[in-house]
């Protein structure tokens, strides 16, 4: 192809990715140097629109960010009332005793319930108000390198052809060079993988594992809305092997925020993370939540799970990971806002240093985030999530207790991810089918009514996002021995194996649904699905409440 | 010559609405908000004829509330020169609506209004004529193509069962429908050159015009849900279905 004319334009700092990581950095930078110039790039229609999260939050970064967040109007409104953490049987609920004590990372005291989505446009006004220049709608399509070091992004290239031609509307990606790129994708980031490969930053650290939270948004008679209730669950319907469990928050005007995350180191190849979030929803314990509500808004998003151990070199020459990106998330605390927005102000003080000192690489941050109380709080939580991986659900609540209540995060030992998420599926052939009941349209729902009413959109002309590398290999591996995983665990029915025409099995790719979880790029035994970003503004469109 | 273009703010086509408790209307707190397509249409086509060398302004004006900024900025992004937005908080209906554009035009003086043919919300397409039998001037409606030649434009027309053209006298007003064009991309570096071009800020209750609602919105109803469809196994049995339960024939 010949090689396309791009225009420029040259910025301090480029942040890539409008989540609360991203935009906290912002923020924090024009905080401490007023002169940065900062841009931000957004590849959702606009801020929030690719926000999914539970989300109950800690208001710990947002008091140190913006200390008058109150008199500014951040919308965290519902404040944590009454909490739960129920084992679940078939038919019955366990209330574990004694929560604050059992488990003290767990304790939502103080805490708010959000729509992320609507902190994240408060933030962006925030941001914007303080001098950031805001551009949703356009997606880091690849990092821009220049003398062997990160010089700015690439916009993705807008108006291509299904064919990969240029058509009428062909409007090239525009280079946005920075002095610093902050990179703050979320779970799974495509620029931020092509910078820890080319930078080598997952070198001597854990792989990262990862979760897939499903999520719905129901309007709820007045009468049983209980504003600040948080329910957590864990047990059935997952086995003891599975790591997961459900949410249920009541917050703002009538609304459930409701969701269930599945490790993605499931190993049943049978198992559809959609479904038994679907199903979940019937428990005596839930169930009455939902009669006589509707169901407003679906989602879904993977999350990092991987924790302290699989947090790789944050630094690299022209630029930083946060968030998400690299890995944030306190899973056991099931919250990955605070430490998200904390990590964002910590790269953004890194970076003004940089800047400052005219130093290519922030190396400052690696110091700046040990000595918080972000890598202190991952450090003592470090080892609960592994052990669930490594004893199962019963035996790693028990750990997860006296790792709190005795060890109190001090163990003298680390457990380690031994698997990437990809490694970990049993062939079908040793698999339990699970039988899922079929949706009642009531209270649980299919696939198709779900997508539609995340409003996902992309241009129908563009090339297809998401490619398999190698057909044959999915017909040899992910056909023949895992009976195509990816038909249940992608949350939006973009794949489907057909009969094709030689009368063998084809996958149909309908990439037009996908809601960008990211979880085909993760979980796909082979690591044969190519997640390419697509043309921007494209993908969910979810709304506040979210 | 100089084009006005009048643009609306929108739930997005994407977003799908919901109808409030109450039935008053739909609810659009927090919904993605986005210029009304069939006016993105209209941008387009404007920016195309300036392009052309037929006109040499295009001006964006929109009615709405302090953010319909954004829509504005998005037309400048695709090619506009300049907006206004007149502010009001109402929701105006369209006579009142063609009543502020008319004070628009007499103080613009454009030879040619080109805009939307309804927007997606209301599904009203009335202003465009209102607007025109207010200022006395030619309307084309609907226009799937227009050529502007010796003081005229003529129109295109969709139509039941075909394209009726019309030759009119500038100034008029014309209406785009969807196959007028397909709008451009607002790349980012023109997104970025829009945050400085000029936007003109009026407040609706000076422009001394009637502002006033006569419609009466007596509510607002979700379509009746589509029952689940079922499978036949013969014509014979769907026979049977259309005579005993569809009762059609």
């Amino acid at each position: 192809m010949t090689q396309i004319e791009r225009e420029e334009m040259e910025f301090d700092v480029v942040v890539v990715g409008g989540g609360p990581a991203g935009l906290s950095a912002a923020i924090r930078l024009r905080q401490i140097a007023p002169d940065a110039s900062v841009c931000l790039i957004e590849k959702g229609s606009e801020i929030g629109a690719h926000i999914v999260s539970g989300a109950v939050i800690e208001p710990r970064s947002l008091e140190e960010l913006l200390p008058d967040w109150r008199s500014l109007g951040a919308p965290l409104n519902t404040e944590v009332t009454e909490e739960r953490m129920l084992f679940l049987t078939e038919k019955r609920a366990i209330q574990i005793p004694y929560l604050d004590r059992v488990m003290p990372h767990m304790a939502n005291h103080g805490n708010y319930v959000v729509s992320l989505g609507e902190v994240c446009r408060w933030l962006g006004e925030q941001a914007e108000a303080l001098g950031v220049e805001i551009y949703p709608g356009f997606a880091g399509a690849e990092l821009f390198i220049e003398n062997n070091r990160v010089a700015g992004v690439i916009t993705g290239d807008m108006g291509i052809e299904r064919d990969g031609t240029h058509g009428p509307n062909f409007t090239p990606g525009m280079i946005l060079r920075a002095k610093q790129t902050i990179l703050t994708e979320g779970a799974r980031g495509s620029l931020s993988a092509h910078a820890m490969k080319r930078f080598g930053l997952r070198k001597g650290v854990d792989t990262q594992t990862y979760g897939l939270g499903i999520k719905e948004v129901w309007e709820i008679p007045k009468e049983k809305h209980r504003p600040g209730l948080v329910q957590h669950s864990f047990g059935w319907p997952l086995d003891d092997h599975t790591y997961g469990g459900a949410w249920l928050y009541h917050f703002g005007e009538n609304l459930v925020s409701y969701g269930f995350v599945t490790g993605l180191d499931y190993s049943n190849t049978y198992l559809s993370p959609f479904e038994e979030m679907q199903r979940t929803k019937l428990h005596p314990a839930f169930r009455e939540h939902f009669e006589g509500g509707k169901r407003l808004i679906y989602g879904a998003r993977a999350l990092s799970e991987g924790g302290l151990q699989s947090i790789p070199r944050l630094t690299f020459p022209g630029g930083v990971l946060a968030g998400d990106s690299a890995g944030f998330l306190n899973v056991p605390k099931i919250k990955g806002t605070h430490t998200a927005m904390k990590s964002g102000m910590l790269a953004a003080e890194a970076v003004a240093e940089a800047l400052q000192t005219e130093r290519t690489e922030a190396s400052s941050l690696t110091e700046r985030v040990r000595n918080s109380w972000l890598w202190s709080e991952l450090r003592d939580v470090r080892n609960i999530r592994p052990a669930f991986a490594k004893w199962g659900m019963k035996a790693g609540a028990l750990y997860a207790g006296i790792d709190s209540m005795i060890l109190r995060g001090r163990a003298p030992w680390t457990l380690h991810h031994p698997h990437a998420d990809n490694e970990t599926l049993r062939p079908a052939a040793l698999c339990e089918q699970i039988d899922y009941p079929k949706p009642d349209n009531v209270l649980t729902f299919d696939r198709v009514s779900s997508v539609f009413l995340s409003a996902t959109n992309h241009e129908e002309n563009q090339p297809v996002h998401l490619k398999l590398r190698n057909e044959s290999l999915w017909r040899t591996v992910n056909h023949d021995v895992f009976d195509a995983p990816e038909s249940r665990y992608c949350p939006a029915g973009v794949y489907e194996q057909e009969k094709s025409a030689d009368n063998g099995w084809s996958l149909r790719i309908n990439a037009q649904n996908c809601v960008h979880c990211k979880t085909c790029d993760i979980k796909d035994p082979t690591q044969n699905i190519e997640w390419c970003t697509p043309e921007g503004s494209g993908g969910p469109n979810y709304p506040v409440g979210m | 010559m100089k084009i006005l273009v009048p643009v609306k703010r929108v739930v997005d086509y994407n977003v799908k609405v919901r109808v409030a408790a109450d039935g008053s209307g739909v609810e659009t707190q927090g919904l993605k908000m986005s210029l009304n397509p069939f006016d993105e249409i209209a941008v387009e086509e404007a920016i195309r004829l300036r392009e052309k060398g037929v006109a040499t302004e295009v001006v964006v004006v929109t009615i709405g509330v302090q953010a319909a900024q954004d829509i504005l900025r998005t037309s400048m992004a695709m090619g506009a020169d300049r907006a206004i937005l007149v502010k009001t908080d109402d929701t105006l209906e369209p006579r009142a609506v063609a009543n502020a554009l008319k004070a628009i035009v007499e103080r613009e003086q454009p030879g040619l209004v080109c805009m939307g043919k309804q927007a997606i919300d209301d599904d009203m397409n009335a202003t465009g004529q209102i607007l025109a039998a207010k200022l006395g001037w030619p309307q084309g409606t609907f226009a799937s193509a227009v050529t502007v030649a010796d003081g005229r434009i003529e129109v295109a027309r969709e139509i039941d069962g075909g394209t009726e053209i019309v030759s009119l006298a500038l100034p008029a007003v014309v209406t785009a429908d969807l196959r007028l064009n397909e709008p451009r991309y607002a790349s980012l570096p023109n997104i970025m050159k829009a945050r400085k071009k000029p936007l003109e800020m009026l407040e609706a209750a000076d422009l001394g015009v009637d502002l006033a609602s006569r419609l009466t919105i007596v509510s607002v109803a979700e379509p009746a849900e589509r029952k689940e469809g079922i499978k036949l196994g013969s014509a014979a049995e769907l026979v049977e279905k259309l005579k005993t339960e569809a009762k059609v024939i």
